[in-house]
């Protein structure tokens, strides 16, 4: 039976130290849906999300009070619409079209964020995918919660320097179509190496073509909990230090197992995976960066951030994999700048600059996130930038993505504010010198060889 | 059958047991086991009850045991006991 400590133990970490399930999404296939007559297909899209996630957000609700747990988020990730729309759509426009009814239908179901306005284009673009891609500034512009994502590269495939170049640009551009709201728009638009099928998280979710029709993905978070757990075994050698991050990580996704099993038969939608994370919020104490402090470095961005960041994120794996049936999407720990105010503060302090956080992105699950950088850096810088990263990503094997935020009208030195959980950043400076010549060369960099490794 | 743990955390006041069980027996909640201690000066109970009975549901009783929690100016939890059980036991 279980025992007041236990129970006041969970508690605490509910109330006092920000435990919650990050998101609950429910991923939708619209392969079904696709029409080569334009308005039909909206139809279809739009009967098709709003009947299977009806009950999405009061279930979500009602398990949340029963369990007195919070459950932040109820989103839906759909397939990437760039194979969706290929048949009816004949201009960027015609895609901007699914964009407003992808959002009508999250509104309708009371969602915050749908997932998958996307383009898989590692190899080469089809020229749907290119006006899909060319669509996103104006689409992310003129809806509220639909989120973009593009994948530019894989170990697979190699990196589509074309798609990459082209980003450079669409952000850019998106960043200035956005620019009334402090280029929001850019932090709904992620550009993905190696992208997973699977993933819960906003903005980079879509509904890979192979799942299965509908199911149930679940990302836990907490790393409040763990920062107070690390609290207890200040000064011990690393091997206890990795146990009580495992033995955390154990109990936190335990809590993302038992919501995603209820939430899946409550809802009649096969259970996905849950996606291991520690996913920061600007809350006090929600923090990854106070979690590498703890670990004992003075501000993130020292010497050591880089292997504390490594031991953390693969502790938090292997107590996860224990906790849950099946595991995917991003897992591991985040490192977004302004959704972190352990990361704001390392940043203002000095401590923390974009080529450390690269280096932290070959050993953590994503990449360069929620950074904002000055509104006249060139597209080729971004081009640039896009490339480092998927090419980290592409020779380790993991997932690696871009989603900065070049702030149109501000630079260096000033701040911008999201608000809500997408919280506020510094603007950080970008390496001045010039990769124009790299970028516009055009066409592919090839897969990596997998042997030779050094 | 389901378990529900009722916890009560808050200042040690006259008949915070009494009201809390009074509302159970009202909504015809049945009460497996009862444990209290004080921590950090702070009173602290645990109930284990079985609310198959009552016509209300889960989310009601926590909804409106929170309401009474205020009254009385402690924090009264009511959840479903497989989130302790899933995070506690293998």
């Amino acid at each position: 039976m279980i025992n007041i400590f236990e129970v006041n133990e969970t508690n605490k970490m509910i109330e006092q130290e920000n435990l919650d399930v990050r998101t609950i999404t429910m991923g939708i296939s619209l392969l079904d849906c696709i029409d080569s007559d334009l308005e039909t297909m909206n139809r279809k899209i739009y009967d098709k999300i709003t009947t299977r996630a009806r009950d999405l957000v009061s279930t979500g609700e009602k398990i949340s009070m029963e369990y007195g747990i919070p459950i932040v988020n109820k989103r839906i990730s759909v397939t990437p619409i760039g194979l969706i729309g290929g048949a009816a759509c004949k201009s960027s426009e015609d895609f901007v079209s699914i964009a407003r009814t992808l959002d009508e239908a999250a509104k309708k179901v009371g969602v915050n964020f749908i997932g998958g306005y996307t383009a898989l284009v590692s190899k080469g673009m089809t020229p749907a995918e290119e006006l899909l891609i060319r669509s996103i500034p104006q689409a992310l512009a003129v809806t509220e919660r639909v989120c973009s994502s593009v994948n530019v590269g894989s170990t697979k495939t190699g990196i589509d320097m074309d798609a990459v170049k082209l980003m450079g640009e669409i952000v850019l551009e998106t960043a200035k179509a956005t620019r009334e709201q402090d280029s929001l728009g850019c932090a709904k638009l992620v550009v993905f190496c190696n992208a997973p099928d699977d993933n819960p998280f906003m903005a980079g979710a879509f509904h890979g073509v192979t799942e299965a029709d509908c199911i149930i993905n679940v990302g836990v978070s907490g790393p409040g909990v763990v920062k107070t757990a690390l609290k207890e075994v200040r000064g011990a050698d690393f091997e206890t230090l990795c146990e009580t991050i495992k033995r955390t990580a154990f109990k936190v996704t335990r809590v993302g197992q038992l919501v995603a099993q209820e939430a899946s038969k409550r809802l009649n939608v096969p259970f996905g995976i849950v996606d291991l994370s520690l996913a920061p919020t600007p809350a006090i104490g929600d923090s990854v960066a106070e979690i590498l402090e703890e670990i004992g470095l003075e501000r993130v961005g020292a010497p050591g951030t880089t292997a504390a960041l490594a031991l953390l994120n693969d502790q938090v794996k292997k107590g996860g994999v224990m906790a849950a049936t099946a595991v995917g999407g991003l897992s591991g720990a985040f490192i977004p700048v302004s959704e972190d105010q352990g990361m704001i503060d390392a940043v203002n302090a000095g401590a923390l600059t974009i080529e450390k956080l690269e280096a932290m992105t070959c050993v953590c699950s994503v990449g360069l996130d929620m950074i904002a950088i000055p509104g006249d850096t060139k597209a080729s810088t971004i081009a640039g930038i896009i490339a480092d990263e998927a090419a980290i990503g592409m020779v380790n094997q993991k997932t690696t993505a871009v989603r900065v935020i070049p702030v149109i009208g501000k630079g260096v030195g000033e701040t911008v504010e999201f608000g809500g959980l997408l919280g506020y950043a510094p603007i950080m400076p970008v390496n001045q010198f010039s990769c124009d010549a790299f970028v516009e060369r055009g066409g592919r960099i090839p897969a990596p060889i997998h042997s030779f490794k050094n | 059958m389901k378990k529900t743990i009722i916890t009560v955390v808050g200042n040690d006041t006259v008949g915070i047991i009494a009201k809390v069980c009074t509302y159970l027996a009202e909504n015809n909640v049945n009460i497996l086991d009862i444990s209290q201690t004080i921590v950090q000066g702070y009173f602290n109970m645990m109930m284990v009850a079985d609310t198959s009975a009552s016509e209300k549901d889960t989310g009601t009783i926590s909804k409106e045991l929170g309401v009474l929690g205020d009254e009385i100016g402690v924090l009264i939890r009511c959840q479903h006991e497989d989130i302790f059980n899933k995070m506690h036991r293998i």
